[in-house]
């Protein structure tokens, strides 16, 4: 019944795609071939909160991404239109009661995304049968499961999710194995883990992989949400004007389109900034697709942004204010605002911690460094992590930082942890 | 069609509930659903566990945004929740301070109906009033601007300009002026509805102190605004008693603090006159709570309320309910008289309140028969 409902509105669908596939390729976009299928909300919120999947393995995070996501929408606060993913052929996922206007708009912004994946070179290394790769995974976890006990295999998935952010953000192309690698401060604490620790059972390695192989996956998505989203506007916007749209739509179209790509007062929307950004290459007469090919957020906004191009935009610098325990403008100055963002673009936002001497002390102790760019880690959470990293490594682990300008080691060893200046 | 993701999204909730206890760091704040109010609008956290990672702290960290404002100004919380609108794309990232939600009263009310799993109310009685509601079905030249309707007040202006020739196809610019604004209406339309009243008793004597009062405050708040939920048309009546009973305004019924004896029977037999005298016809879906430390002065008064619950107050009643605090001085006989007598009365429900955690369970007793 249920796939019947699909089966039919897809056809009657497929011709506004066809036409939609046809202007986009006219338009200089080449993306992958793709597919679309019609969800309700509640399908939709289930393929949002596990990442764009239609099978992932079980945990409660993505329970908890679905709660959020249904109370959003409950209240009114959010709304998801289309979900996208990197993939060959690429998936598109779209809201079955979108309006045909927005419906339109969304294929649009579907068929940018899908060029975006297929061109962009930060994607070129991405596996493209992740939809498979995810199910497998799933399955082995389940088995896992099975087998030692789903509260067993479940603590250890929190555990090595709590590791997941220490790859190489910057790689390309993922490590395959320690001799990728070159001398010996490592970046993929992960890889790392998954060789050197001793005493890991054969499962536990396995899910540090999973973890790690879908923490690769996502990276250059986490790391082109500006450009990407900006890219996708920028071309539904201009295919819609160009061929798509017809006389009647245009006022449903143009006060969507204002929608999505408000500026949301003392926050960054991505969509805004990206499709300005665009708008403002292509006047300077810079070629768009090679943007498109080559850069990431980091780059894109190191780049192309300027001083006239921040000031149009009314951009400025916010700051937590302790005394009055609010948000508030602190500078407006272009230099500092692209400072600002290009620290949070870089590295996809992580920190940057090597491991530095698997056998600290000649006892066989993992001592990490952060790498210190004027931003202080969360000291709280550092020792929850250091005391997870010591169960996977079962020796005492070290991380050198620093904590309001006092370089510091923080250890842990079982249940003691410690805290001393350096 | 169940979901997929519904079996994490229980695990989590088992989580959060402390149903499964994990080692993790959690910021959910219990308790919150039956505290926080103020005015129209209640705010409620999300619940949300945090993985630990190494990554920065977000307080000590500066942002970029886009708007006005000098420097100084503060961004108000509002700004800083997640935009209304997007494209949602795999591997979303949500803002770090999108963590409360504000809901209006109404809202909250269904949520504690989901929360507690509680029944929608089957109301008695054939004959069904009409009330007046609004329906959103019209549209007028005036309003507020919340409802405005934006298209048609686009198509008008834009008829003006090619009408009076305004209109430039080169320079396409629609600006609409007094006359062309357009607002949705509504439309009264009559519907049934039944009609309900609350009958509250408080015991107020010397044994019933402030945390009792609390708790008894706590409870008919939120069984009060569940039947408002449900009814839309509800009156509410308070009586306190001591030795003897009356009738008394909502605020006094709360503050009151009377000393000396108690005999429960008092505030039955007011109970049953103002039924009687107010809400007797086939319409009235009439509802009973009764709050006590189950101190009562002698047995032979607890013969006396048996009697009048049996003959008078039961038959007339969707739901008697019975709610024994627990005092300073312990807890007191009454309510195990009452389950001695009345077990077998279906909708006669008694629940011991320890404390305030307990709340909840008993607003789950008392409402989860669906009368």
């Amino acid at each position: 019944m249920k796939s019947a409902k699909i089966a039919r509105e897809k056809n009657e669908m497929t011709p506004l795609v066809q036409e939609i596939e046809g202007c986009a390729r006219r338009a200089g976009l080449d993306p992958f071939h793709t597919l679309f299928q019609l969800c309700d909300y509640r399908e939709m919120n289930e393929i949002a909160a596990f990442g764009g999947f239609p099978i992932r393995y079980s945990h409660w995070r993505f329970g908890m991404e679905f709660d959020i996501l249904l109370k959003g929408q409950t209240y009114g606060l959010q709304r998801i239109y289309e979900i996208v993913i990197n993939h060959d052929p690429c998936y598109a996922y779209l809201l079955e009661c979108n309006n045909p206007v927005i419906q339109k708009t969304v294929i649009c912004h579907v068929f940018a995304h899908s060029d975006f994946f297929k061109q962009n070179r930060f994607f070129a290394h991405t596996r493209r049968d992740m939809i498979d790769r995810m199910a497998a995974n799933a399955a082995k976890i389940r088995r896992f499961s099975d087998h030692y006990g789903t509260e067993v295999v479940e603590e250890f998935l929190d555990l090595s999710l709590s590791l997941e952010n220490l790859i190489d953000y910057q790689a390309v192309i993922p490590p395959r194995n320690a001799r990728d690698i070159e001398g010996k401060r490592t970046r993929d604490l992960m890889l790392f883990l998954i060789e050197q620790a001793q005493d890991l059972e054969e499962w536990q390695r396995t899910l540090l992989e999973i973890v790690r192989e879908e923490a690769y996956y996502f990276a250059p998505q986490v790391q082109t949400k500006i450009i990407n989203e900006g890219w996708a506007s920028f071309w539904h916007s201009q295919l819609m004007n160009q061929f798509v749209l017809t006389d009647r739509e245009v006022i449903d179209y143009a006060s969507q389109h204002s929608l999505a790509v408000a500026a949301t007062p003392g926050q960054l929307n991505p969509y805004k900034l990206g499709i300005e950004l665009f708008r403002d290459i292509e006047k300077r007469g810079i070629d768009l697709f090679e943007v498109r090919a080559n850069c990431n957020d980091a780059a894109f906004i190191d780049s192309f942004l300027t001083e006239e191009f921040c000031r149009e935009q009314k951009m400025f610098v916010y700051e937590f204010n302790r005394r009055s325990g609010g948000y508030e403008i602190v500078d407006r100055n272009w230099l500092l605002v692209k400072e600002t963002l290009l620290n949070q673009l870089t590295n996809a936002g992580q920190p940057f911690i090597y491991v530095q001497d698997d056998n600290f002390e000649g006892r066989g102790e993992l001592l990490l460094v952060h790498d210190h760019h004027g931003l202080d880690l969360k000291l709280s959470d550092c020792h929850a992590t250091l005391q997870n990293l010591y169960r996977v490594w079962k020796k005492p682990v070290h991380l050198m930082t620093v904590i309001a300008n006092q370089p510091k080691m923080l250890s842990c060893s079982g249940n003691s942890k410690s805290e001393v200046a350096i | 069609m169940a979901l997929r993701i519904e079996k994490e999204w229980r695990r989590f909730v088992q989580i959060i509930k402390g149903r499964v206890k994990r080692n993790l760091k959690s910021f959910i704040t219990k308790g919150e659903l039956l505290g926080k109010r103020g005015g129209e609008v209640i705010s409620i956290p999300l619940s949300r566990l945090e993985i630990p990672r190494f990554h920065f702290d977000l307080n000590a960290q500066r942002g970029v945004g886009q708007g006005q404002g000098k420097l100084g100004a503060p961004l108000s919380r509002q700004e800083g929740e997640e935009s209304g609108h997007g494209h949602g794309e795999a591997g979303n990232m949500s803002s770090p301070h999108a963590l409360d939600v504000d809901v209006t009263l109404e809202e909250m009310i269904k949520m504690l109906g989901e929360e507690l799993e509680l029944p929608n109310i089957e109301p008695r009685g054939q004959r069904h009033v009409l009330t007046e509601i609004n329906r959103f079905s019209s549209v007028k030249r005036t309003g507020p601007q919340g409802l405005l309707h934006f298209k048609r007040t686009y198509k008008k202006a834009l008829q003006r300009e090619l009408m009076s020739g305004t209109y430039r196809a080169d320079h396409p610019s629609i600006v609409p002026i007094k006359e062309d604004f357009h607002y949705r209406s509504w439309k009264v339309v009559e519907k049934p509805t039944s009609k309900a009243a609350i009958i509250y008793m408080m015991d107020v004597s010397g044994s019933m102190g402030d945390e009792q009062k609390e708790i008894v405050r706590i409870t008919s708040f939120w069984i009060d605004s569940w039947l408002r939920y449900q009814y839309g048309d509800l009156e509410c009546r308070y009586i306190i008693h001591d030795a003897s009973a009356k009738e008394v305004e909502q605020d006094t019924f709360y503050h009151t603090k009377e000393s000396g004896g108690t005999l429960i029977s008092s505030a039955y037999k007011m109970g049953c006159e103002i039924t009687q005298r107010d809400y007797s016809g086939d319409d009235w879906n009439v509802y009973f709570f009764h709050f006590s430390d189950g101190d009562n002065w002698s047995g032979e008064d607890t013969k006396q309320c048996i009697e009048l619950l049996r003959n008078r107050l039961l038959p007339s009643a969707n739901l008697f309910c019975y709610g024994q605090v627990e005092s300073r001085y312990g807890s007191g006989q009454f309510l195990k008289d009452l389950n001695e007598y009345l077990t077998h009365s279906a909708n006669l429900i008694m629940v011991h309140i320890e404390n305030k955690d307990a709340i909840y369970a008993a607003i789950k007793s008392f409402l989860g028969k669906g009368k």
